[in-house]
């Protein structure tokens, strides 16, 4: 099976870009910006759709490298990317203890002793930078990098697989995830409990967004395009708002059934519950319904902001998380006042967008530079 | 998370239950928060036991029920609570037990349970809990258990149960996932019918309002000794309208 076109879809790269940006709104603490992001009008957030996008991307540059270069070749590159992201993480990991070694210097207060009982890590580094380097100890908000590592790093022979019996390739990760509910597997982490997100429910979203890639999207055309499919997923995004509506006016509550109440909770993020995949592959129907492949926005000034934040996802998801923190250390240090909220988000927005933009350009110049221009498949037409 | 992101709308929310006559007993910087406070699920052991003349509370908590220095016993919220609960119910015989200790998590306090209900055979057990599991990570599956366990067993012991989730933390927000762990929290308590404390929302609000600066970096404790007061109170006033006899329970469609 190849992959489907060659020209990159701008779909992905703008919602994927509109996902780092919602990553980033959802990261800040007690940010009254973040009403806005879709974690609060249903089951599923950002995270589902950057998996997801990762995984497409990650087909269709890597199915192709394996089908020119090979497996051995186009596995390097796969793992290359990895390591890549997991020293970004470290490097995210290192600017974490500066931050939180400055709290636990600089913070006092007798309401919060049990709360200050967090930052007794760093009374045992020897134990927790370990437990950081192998990934077990992730401080809160990063655990997306880590789960991006371990779905790079075992991902050479899937993509094998997918390019040869695609359908077999996605009956096999379906069967993970299923094992995975039925036996509670997941990777340990410290000091006790499993991944936040666990890899082995999340590599479905994945290697689902990579059979896409690799011709599954094409197949399902007819079926994408039929209105009976549109309206379940309209029926169905309605029931999740209806039910997002009850989180935040508890009173509604009483209005859902217990039968129902029963059946949905509680919603399940680490291991991807099916009513999370059922509500993101809902967005993705009337999305694919409602924006077509060649729409002529999308080459738009409107739209690039997010698309140019999409095709830099690393770098910019990595800034994303540093400005995160700077944002929260905004609100403790300075002011926590709404405007000063929507101020700072509004600027992490366009710091995200600035630094892509130079990334975007820095990409150009070099390619036009003395060097002959490169055609590396891993970096054509974005990142992985 | 649950009661952050609408704040503003909350803060539009009419303040409910606010009669004269409660309002007019509760500090105002206490009041701003009263219509945060849940009181739709009836207590009906408070009920009797207050009727009997005698109520006996428990509270069982982790680090976030204390306060340090001398005087900590006094100002924390348990002790806060029992005083407001007897200026509202004079003649009434009110205790409360403690057994608070820092870094517990709901299991380990599931395990101890058992002795504390045996020594003060409380008709309401008050459990703070949350920050703990949250801290250390705990599995979301064994967390909900827990507190299953936890309420089955003090409603066998012939109690009400009423939990209480984390405190609002601004500077260490960014570093315990609370988040999930609120949620669970109550989740099980709209499932078991136990009301919940939204220590976090009124907190958050008193924060974001100004009422408390919840961010100060200091040791002294008057701050941290007020909010314990308003938080006792608040509890108390929660038990209050709960233990009304007139107090209609919410109606649940379908039931």
């Amino acid at each position: 099976m190849a992959p489907a076109k060659t020209e990159r879809d701008l779909r992905l790269d703008l919602f994927r870009g509109l996902a780092l940006w919602l990553i980033f709104l959802d990261h800040i603490p007690s940010n009254a910006v973040s009403w806005i992001t879709i974690r609060n009008y249903g089951f599923s957030d950002a995270t589902e759709i950057f998996v997801f996008i990762s995984g497409y991307t990650a087909a269709f540059v890597y199915g192709r490298a394996m089908q020119e270069h090979g497996i051995m070749v186009a596995g390097a590159r796969v793992l290359k990317r990895a390591w890549q992201i997991y020293v970004a993480h470290v490097f995210l990991f290192a600017i974490y203890l500066a931050e939180i070694s400055y709290v636990a210097h600089s913070f006092d207060n007798p309401l919060y002793t049990e709360e200050m009982g967090v930052l007794d890590f760093l009374k045992n580094p020897d134990v927790t930078i370990l437990q950081a380097l192998v990934l077990k100890f992730k401080p809160v908000n990063m655990d997306v990098l880590p789960l991006y590592i371990v779905l790079l790093a075992g991902f050479a022979p899937v993509l094998w697989l997918l390019l040869r019996a695609p359908s077999i390739a996605l009956i096999a990760s379906a069967a993970l995830y299923t094992l995975t509910w039925l036996f509670d597997w997941n990777f340990p982490a410290y000091p006790s409990g499993g991944w936040i997100f666990n890899p082995l429910a999340w590599q479905l979203l994945f290697v689902f967004g990579a059979w896409c890639a690799l011709g599954g999207a094409r197949n399902l055309t007819r079926w994408l395009n039929s209105p009976a499919l549109v309206g379940l997923a309209v029926a169905y995004l309605v029931f999740a708002f209806l039910i997002a509506l009850t989180w935040y006016f508890p009173r509604l509550g009483v209005y859902v059934p217990d039968v129902v109440g029963d059946l949905i909770y509680p919603i399940d993020k680490t291991n991807l519950d099916v009513l999370r995949i059922l509500h993101f592959l809902s967005l993705a129907v009337i999305t694919v319904y409602f924006v077509p492949r060649d729409w002529p926005a999308l080459r738009s000034k409107a739209f690039w902001p997010a698309i140019v934040c999409g095709q830099h996802s690393l770098e910019t998801f990595c800034l994303g998380v540093f400005l995160s923190f700077a944002a929260h250390f905004v609100f403790t240090e300075v002011s926590n006042r709404v405007f000063v909220q929507f101020a700072v988000s509004l600027m992490g927005v366009l710091v995200m967008v600035g630094t892509a933009a130079l990334l975007s350009w820095y990409k150009r110049v070099e390619r036009q530079g003395p060097r002959p221009p490169t055609t590396r498949p891993g970096y054509a037409g974005g990142d992985a | 998370m649950i009661g952050r992101t609408l704040l503003m709308l909350a803060l539009l929310l009419p303040a409910r239950a606010a009669t004269a006559e409660t309002a007019g007993e509760l500090p105002a910087e206490c009041r701003v928060a009263q219509h945060l406070v849940e009181n739709g699920v009836p207590l009906p052991q408070v009920l009797k036991a207050i009727a009997a003349k005698r109520l006996s509370i428990l509270v069982i908590g982790a680090g976030s029920s204390l306060l340090p220095g001398p005087n900590g016993q006094k100002d924390a919220y348990p002790e806060r609570l029992r005083s407001a609960l007897a200026e509202r119910f004079p003649g009434v015989e009110i205790t409360v037990a403690t057994d608070v200790k820092a870094r517990r998590t709901a299991l380990e306090m599931v395990k101890v349970l058992p002795e504390d209900l045996a020594a003060s055979k409380p008709n309401l057990v008050i459990w703070q809990t949350g920050t703990v599991d949250a801290m250390q990570g705990v599995d979301q599956d064994e967390f909900s258990h827990a507190l299953d366990k936890g309420i089955a067993k003090a409603r066998a012991a012939g109690a009400d149960v009423v939990l209480i989730n984390s405190q609002y933390s601004p500077r260490t927000d960014s570093m315990i996932a609370l988040g999930s762990y609120g949620e669970t929290l109550r989740w099980v308590a709209v499932q078991r019918e136990v009301p919940l404390f939204d220590r976090f929302s009124v907190m958050k609000l008193w924060g974001d309002l100004g009422t408390f600066d919840l961010y100060s970096a200091t040791k002294k404790l008057d701050i941290a000794g007020r909010v314990h007061d308003c938080i006792g109170r608040l509890l108390a006033e929660m038990i209050v309208a709960a233990a009304k006899p007139e107090a209609p329970p919410v109606q649940v469609p379908g039931k």
